[in-house]
């Protein structure tokens, strides 16, 4: 174990604990743009620069580690003018279209310019102008507003692995590009949208249907409804529809691909079934549920007294929940009386 | 699954076979490709060169069917070497010198034979496996598939056991469950012959037991499998059948069976949440709530229950299922009612050993892996870690059989399915993404590039693909990812629908899963 | 061995190379062959001389007659008198090595007397292309010491008490570096060589690796065996072919005769090295970005700690030093740490190796102990400032370091005197400046060359430099303000306090610098609008004074704009500044010195 102070705090923490990490166990945080617990240390984006005994350079919290007797100070004078200085420089270089922009609300550049009280950019100089890659289908790349941190690329590289798109040109030209620039419909992107998921900014976002503002949802945890690998997602839900999801703690380690992040149209589509339907002159139909009921329950009366239970067999769903199954069986077993349930667990 | 998903970045070997992991289970897919990269061993084998192959160590292209041999083959090599377990078999096994008799004949050479691949690969594959000091084995529907489905899940678990990598972090069985809640499905008893918790039907106890529970009177004789099903329906000695969110017209095989089997019920009522193709043949439809319309639970591959929670309100007046089946059961007599589901999930902890400890409080956060026998258990990681269910651990050994349908002259080629990365099922939840139609928009026939010379295919011809069963038309995709005689059809689309294609009368004798990996074809260029 | 009575040294530097040095080789051999000298005199292409300034050169032994400045055709007239007749063609001799008449020995010239080479000890004297005469120089022998009587232990300490210190930028002493790699754990180690020389108008390394290759090869097996390393690799930048043809060479030489490879010198250690190109990015000379590349990665700078020695080449434990440091090693096993240490200051050991550019006499690669007066450095080797100039500033350490005023020229060079005025030692470049450069100017072109070569990973370089140049645009251009100048300090401390890498750090030491000691300059671009120098152009009018204008219409023939009027032999002539492009065609073309800018 290692000791050592955070603004005056006292922390003992794990050797090869970080800075960041250490501050977070007492309820320290520090700003970052490119930390991703799960991805290699990047320390691209600077912002989570801490003071360390008083030390001239400002070493960033999130690769740094914790050493005995060390003293941090994580919102020094020093540490907030260049905080400062670093939302100034990416600002210059970020359109300031906030009121118009979808990341609104779940943006980290806004969030730290309104702490850090930067209102606008101090700089007139040369802007980076790309065009927007609109082909995927489910995510658009707006690289004028890319901040840079570089976690869309990691995140592709070392946990997605597909390695998709990665940094082009260098210096201040610097941006996520696709192979040869081709575009993402022409790369090896498989549409997972675990980069869109970490992007802080608007850089990557989701092609939303619905207009909505992310402080207008509300998040409701769930797992994921394709395969079996048990995704847990949020689902983000604004007037009684899902507009987006995000992947979640779980399981997945907070990735999704691309079913559980952007096939949840089914949803709302218009064609769900809302009604009862009966087939009447040989045509379904609509009805309520008491007639369903009742033309379900007589025709159950007459079959069995017929034929027995033998003749009946239900079939459940790999699909539905355990309850829905444990019902389901109950239902043929204890109602009606036989064991002819089965699945398709096998298909 | 034997062990987790977490475990995938602590094996020191992987041996994926039968599981195209990163198109079917994307998420485990990649985690496997993070364990390359961070320095494990893959064995991949599988008929189509899928993704994963490019991660590999060995990749063994094996002919559909042959998986059997493959691992009987793998045993062979790994007694050969005396890269075997000594210890484990020993202390944790039984049956093991019927075993060694057995792939005694499974020489390198002979099984290279069979399943079309070079014999060295295979040394190379037993030696990668053995020598792993956590060699884990994940597989998927091209093991089971298939007329020797259980006993290809059997030979794999004797692998497992012969080298002692099962019990342990990182090694194990792991079958990647396909559809969101299939283990949870097969834990409530959605099977013939076993109530929750796999508890026999034919067991006078375990009935007693549930008659207490349920208060009534149970049936003692397994009940039909799905196949037996449509077969008796078609016999006229099943007069209904219960479809909860299933879609058998378009997921089961020998649709032009299906269609006759159930056009033949006396009454068939579908519940759902779209009008599938099964829906279409229904005398009541009863709309059913969404996952994000309902509280409940799933179960994953590594039997973790997870929650899923209301989040929005169902459309019109679509019920829970659950709730429908209440409803049911009350007018047909039946009493009890529940207010929730996490009611229902009290009840089933009451009559589930391996539930036993769960209810909904418990599942905030991670929820939980069963086993979990009390309220206090944590759940289970691992499964068979200080002893097997059954005691010792039983080697089957099982001799490698040809497919029931093997190429001949009117059908030379081999017919394999599977699903796309795009597409889910059948369709009934993907189909509504207008993203997922632009990028896997219709059904299409995997060709390999000799076969496409032979027969002057280009690619996007029409082909006429014909079996036994049936005959659609598909768009032809010529690729290297797949060699020789052997054709890939995903099954997702109604239109070229696969299953129109596939058997349903040849079934594992175990299992009773149909042989759906292996179908005889012909194909030809359409006028 | 054969002997010879006169060996003929012609430069293969790629400075003299590229002056055709290689034809005049092709004709030494040619017409010694015709006159049938075959036997009497030997041909030596060698490493670089140092004194580029001078090249093609050639030196002819025993007598040390310095050729300097050679075309293809005077190789006849120095065979026909100096070979075959004896006589030395003092024509031809480098002008600085004729004293009172005499020619002295090369050695005896300024640009070499105050030089101690160490690193470049065999640069200009073996041919790098044959081992044996590498070998032949005491090549090979402080490896075979170290294999067979030293352990890792011993060699360590060695590095250590020697007091050697990273030749390549940071100056991190060398003896512990290797200690920290030793003590590293891991089953498989590195070591790497940094030759991705990229400060403009560096080329030491170059010259190391071109002249003496096989010295860079002994001192990586030599560290190998100290930290417990197996495998090698050299990271050069692609646009060194010379170089990199010389080491490959050197390579499979020392493979063929198993001083690489398996079991070298009978004991159990074994050590290969292979070659790996860069393509040239300024920032692959960072150690970690480096590893990314050698890795097959974008080069892009990891953070540290894990520092390389830990976690370096694919993550394993990794020794990184630069091709000069490496250099110096064998030396130092063989005559000792304590010869070593009693060269240079206190704090810093032995000797430095510095490309000499600018405004300077004798531009060209030198060799000095540390604590050499950085006047001594320009005015005794350099040969001081051409056209009788004043010297303003000299600038050291590359696009990272500072400039250091007239003031401070007698300050002894070491890594610490060099901090301690807002430079530093960098990987050894020396740029002069006289009172004709604009340090406005200056600053601009080094942060230029940053901007450029930034990698764009981290936000205060990427987005910083860019910010910094753009003020340093306006103010050349004479739109800057006052609160640019507050600015470009306040952006300078962060990009330098909060930078990823050693890069990001030291770029804006150019303008701090600048800023500092030369404060006035910019103030004269910001109040006045005024470039003192006379070199930023926006700043600039060009004027024709009257009383010295003798009518003669010239200026106004050479004008490329027509913007000069007047009449010829009536009129004094005028410019229109609002034309005027600034080209200075007509201040050069007056015979009268009548037009002045300012």
């Amino acid at each position: 174990m290692v000791t050592l102070s955070i603004n005056g705090q006292r922390v003992e923490v794990e050797q090869d604990t970080t800075v960041l990490e250490a501050a977070a166990t007492i309820g320290i945080k520090i700003p970052t743009f490119c930390h991703d617990p799960r991805l290699k240390p990047h320390g691209s984006c600077r912002i989570c620069v801490v003071e360390v005994n008083g030390g001239k350079n400002l070493p960033t919290a999130c690769v740094t580690p914790v050493y005995e007797g060390m003293e941090v100070e994580t919102e020094g004078e020093e540490v907030v003018t260049a905080r400062k200085e670093i939302l100034d420089l990416l600002l210059a270089d970020h359109p300031l279209e906030c009121l118009t922009c979808e990341k609104a609300g779940e943006c980290t550049l806004q969030d730290l310019c309104y702490q850090y009280g930067i209102e606008r950019t101090s700089y007139d100089g040369e802007r980076n102008h790309y065009e927007i890659d609109y082909s995927n289908d489910f995510y658009y790349s707006d690289q004028n507003k890319c901040i840079k941190c570089g976690k869309c690329v990691m995140v592709c590289d070392q946990l997605q692995e597909t390695h998709a798109i990665g940094f082009a040109e260098r210096g201040f030209e610097t941006h996520i590009a696709t192979p040869m620039e081709r575009g993402l419909s022409e790369s090896t992107c498989v549409s997972c949208g675990n980069c869109v998921s970490v992007c802080p900014v608007d850089a990557l976002a989701p092609k939303k249907k619905t207009k909505f503002r992310y402080w207008e949802t509300e998040k409701v945890r769930t797992t994921c409804s394709y395969c079996g690998v048990g995704c847990q997602m949020d689902l983000l839900v604004k007037d009684n529809k899902v507009v987006e999801v995000q992947p979640a703690e779980g399981v997945n380690d907070r990735m999704l691909c691309v079913k559980g992040k952007f096939a949840f149209d089914f949803l709302s589509h218009p064609n769900r079934l809302k009604m009862p339907l009966i087939r009447k002159d040989g045509r379904l139909q609509e009805a309520s549920w008491e007639e369903a009921y009742d033309t379900i329950i007589g025709k159950i009366n007459s079959i069995k007294e017929e034929n027995g239970p033998g003749a009946f067999a239900g079939l459940t769903s790999a699909r539905c929940s355990t309850e829905d199954n444990y019902m389901m069986q109950k239902f043929m077993r204890a109602a009606i009386g036989t064991n002819s349930v089965d699945h398709c667990a096998r298909l | 699954m034997t062990n987790s998903v977490d475990e995938v970045l602590k094996s020191d070997v992987l041996f994926v076979t039968g599981s195209n992991t990163t198109e079917n289970h994307p998420v485990i897919g990649s985690k496997m490709k993070q364990a390359v990269t961070n320095g494990a061993k893959l064995i991949v084998a599988d008929p189509r060169e899928i993704e994963l192959a490019h991660y590999a160590d060995v990749f063994l292209q094996i002919k559909p069917g042959t998986s059997l041999a493959l691992s009987n083959g793998l045993m062979h090599v790994i007694l050969e070497e005396g890269l075997q377990d000594d210890g484990f078999i020993e202390e944790r096994t039984e049956n093991f010198e019927a075993l060694r008799e057995l792939v005694k004949d499974y020489t390198p050479e002979k099984v290279a034979e069979i399943c079309e691949v070079d014999a060295n690969d295979i040394i190379k594959a037993a030696r990668i496996y053995g020598e792993g000091e956590r060699s884990a084995i994940y597989y998927c529907m091209g093991i089971t598939q298939h007329s020797t489905g259980t006993e290809s899940v059997m030979s794999i678990a004797n692998l497992a056991m012969l080298t002692g990598n099962i019990g342990r972090e990182g090694t194990g069985v792991n079958p990647l469950r396909g559809q969101n809640n299939v283990q949870g499905a097969c834990d409530m008893g959605g099977l013939p012959n076993v109530y929750p918790g796999y508890q026999p039907v034919v067991h006078p106890e375990i009935k007693k037991k549930f008659e207490n529970a349920w208060g009534v009177e149970l049936s003692d004789e397994n009940g039909l499998t799905l196949p037996e099903m449509m077969d008796n329906a078609l016999r006229k000695s099943l007069k209904m059948i219960y479809v909860m969110g299933e879609n058998p017209m378009v997921s089961d095989p020998d649709t032009a069976h299906i269609r006759k089997a159930l056009e033949s019920l006396d009454f068939l009522v579908v519940q759902d949440i779209f009008m599938t193709e099964t829906a279409e043949l229904a005398d009541v439809v009863l709309p059913a709530t969404a996952y994000a319309e309902k509280d409940g639970t799933f179960v994953n591959t590594e039997r973790r229950v997870q929650r899923i929670r209301k989040a929005i309100d169902a459309p019109g007046e679509a019920k829970n299922d659950w709730e429908i089946f209440m409803n049911l059961m009350n007018r047909l007599g039946y009493e009890k009612t529940y207010q929730s589901a996490s009611e229902i999930m009290d009840e089933i902890a009451v009559v589930t050993p391996q539930y036993a400890g769960i209810d909904y409080s418990r599942l905030e956060g991670d929820g939980l892996q069963w086993p979990c026998p009390t309220k206090t258990h944590e759940g289970t990681k691992i499964l068979h870690g200080e002893r097997f269910a059954r005691g010792l651990g039983l080697f089957k050994p099982a001799q490698y059989r040809p497919s029931a349908e093997v190429a001949d002259e009117e059908y030379p080629m081999i017919m394999t399915t599977g699903r796309v990365l795009y597409q889910y099922h059948t369709r009934t939840m993907t189909g509504k993404t207008e993203g997922l139609n632009n990028l896997a928009p219709e059904s299409y026939i995997e060709i390999s590039p000799e076969a496409a010379v032979r027969k002057n295919i280009e690619n996007g011809d029409l082909i006429k693909v014909s079996s036994r069963r049936g005959s659609i038309t598909v768009k032809a995709k010529v690729t290297d990812k797949i060699s020789g005689n052997t054709v890939f059809i995903p099954f997702h689309w109604a239109e070229g629908a696969a299953n129109v294609l596939t058997s349903g009368s040849v079934l594992d004798e175990y299992s009773k899963i149909p042989e759906l990996k292996v179908s005889a074809v012909n194909i030809e260029k359409a006028m | 061995m054969e002997l010879y009575r006169s060996h003929i040294l012609v430069c293969g530097g790629t400075g003299c190379v590229s002056s055709d040095s290689l034809k005049i080789e092709e004709r030494f051999i040619d017409l010694i062959e015709k006159n049938d000298l075959k036997n009497e005199a030997k041909v030596v292409k060698t490493g670089c001389f140092g004194l580029c300034e001078a090249g093609p050169i050639v030196i002819v032994y025993p007598e040390g007659a310095f050729y300097s400045q050679l075309k293809v055709e005077d190789v006849d007239t120095i065979v026909s008198e100096h070979l075959v007749k004896g006589r030395i063609v003092t024509d031809l001799l480098y002008k600085e090595s004729i004293q009172e008449g005499e020619m002295q020995s090369i050695n005896d010239v300024g640009f070499y007397k105050k030089q101690e080479r160490v690193a470049l000890r065999n640069c200009g004297v073996i041919n790098p292309e044959v081992i044996e005469e590498y070998i032949a120089y005491d090549g090979y022998e402080a490896l075979g010491r170290v294999l067979t009587d030293m352990t890792p232990e011993e060699v360590i300490q060695i590095v250590k008490d020697s007091g050697l210190r990273g030749r390549g930028g940071g100056g991190f002493p060398t003896g512990l570096k290797w200690d920290f790699t030793a003590k590293a754990e891991g089953d498989q180690k590195y070591v790497a060589c940094n030759a991705d020389e990229g400060d403009p108008g560096a080329f030491m390394d170059r010259s190391v690796l071109e002249g003496d290759p096989h010295v860079i090869i002994e001192s990586m097996a030599i560290a190998a065996y100290a930290v417990g390393a197996n495998k090698g690799y050299v990271y050069i930048r692609a646009e060194y072919p010379i170089a990199v043809n010389r080491l490959q060479i050197a390579i499979d030489q020392a493979k063929d005769m198993g001083l690489l490879g398996e079991n070298i010198f009978d004991t159990d250690f074994s050590f290969d090295m292979e070659i790996r190109l860069g393509a040239g990015a300024f920032v692959c000379g960072e150690e970690t970005a480096l590893i990314n590349s050698i890795e097959g990665k974008r080069g892009m700078p990891r953070p540290r700690p894990p520092f390389p020695a830990v976690k370096g080449i694919f993550n394993k434990p990794t020794l990184l030093n630069n091709v000069e440091t490496y250099a110096n090693v064998p030396q130092i096993i063989l005559r000792g740490a304590e010869w070593f240490s009693s060269i240079g200051t206190e704090k810093s050991k032995g000797t430095k190796v510095f490309a000499l550019g600018g405004k300077i006499n004798n531009t060209g690669l030198l060799e000095i102990p540390m604590g050499t007066t950085l006047r001594e450095a320009i005015y005794d080797v350099g040969g001081g400032i051409p056209n009788g100039k004043a010297f303003k500033a000299v600038q050291t350490g590359g696009p990272s370091g500072g400039c250091i005023p007239a003031a401070h020229i007698d300050t002894p060079i070491d890594y610490d005197n060099l901090i301690e005025l807002g430079s530093m030692m960098g990987s050894g470049g020396m740029i002069v400046m006289d009172e004709d450069n604009c340090m406005v100017d200056i600053a601009r072109f080094f942060l230029d060359f940053t901007v450029e070569e930034s990698c764009g990973k981290c936000t205060p370089c990427r987005d910083g430099t860019k910010r910094m140049l753009e003020m340093l645009d306006k103010i050349a251009a004479g739109t800057g303000t006052v609160e640019d100048l507050t600015k470009l300090q306040t952006l300078a401390k962060t990009i330098k306090n909060a930078s990823l890498c050693g890069l990001g750090q030291t770029a804006p030491n150019p303008v701090l610098s600048t800023l500092h000691y030369f404060m006035d300059e910019y103030e004269a671009h910001v109040h006045e609008k005024r470039c003192p120098a006379g070199v930023c152009k926006a700043l600039l009018n060009y004027m024709v004074i009257d009383e010295k204008c003798k009518k003669c219409g010239i200026c106004a023939a050479k004008c490329p704009v027509n913007c000069i009027s007047g009449t010829k032999g009536k009129t004094v002539y005028h410019i229109d500044t609002e034309q005027c492009i600034k080209c200075n065609a007509c201040l050069e073309a007056c015979p009268f010195d009548a037009i002045k800018k300012g």
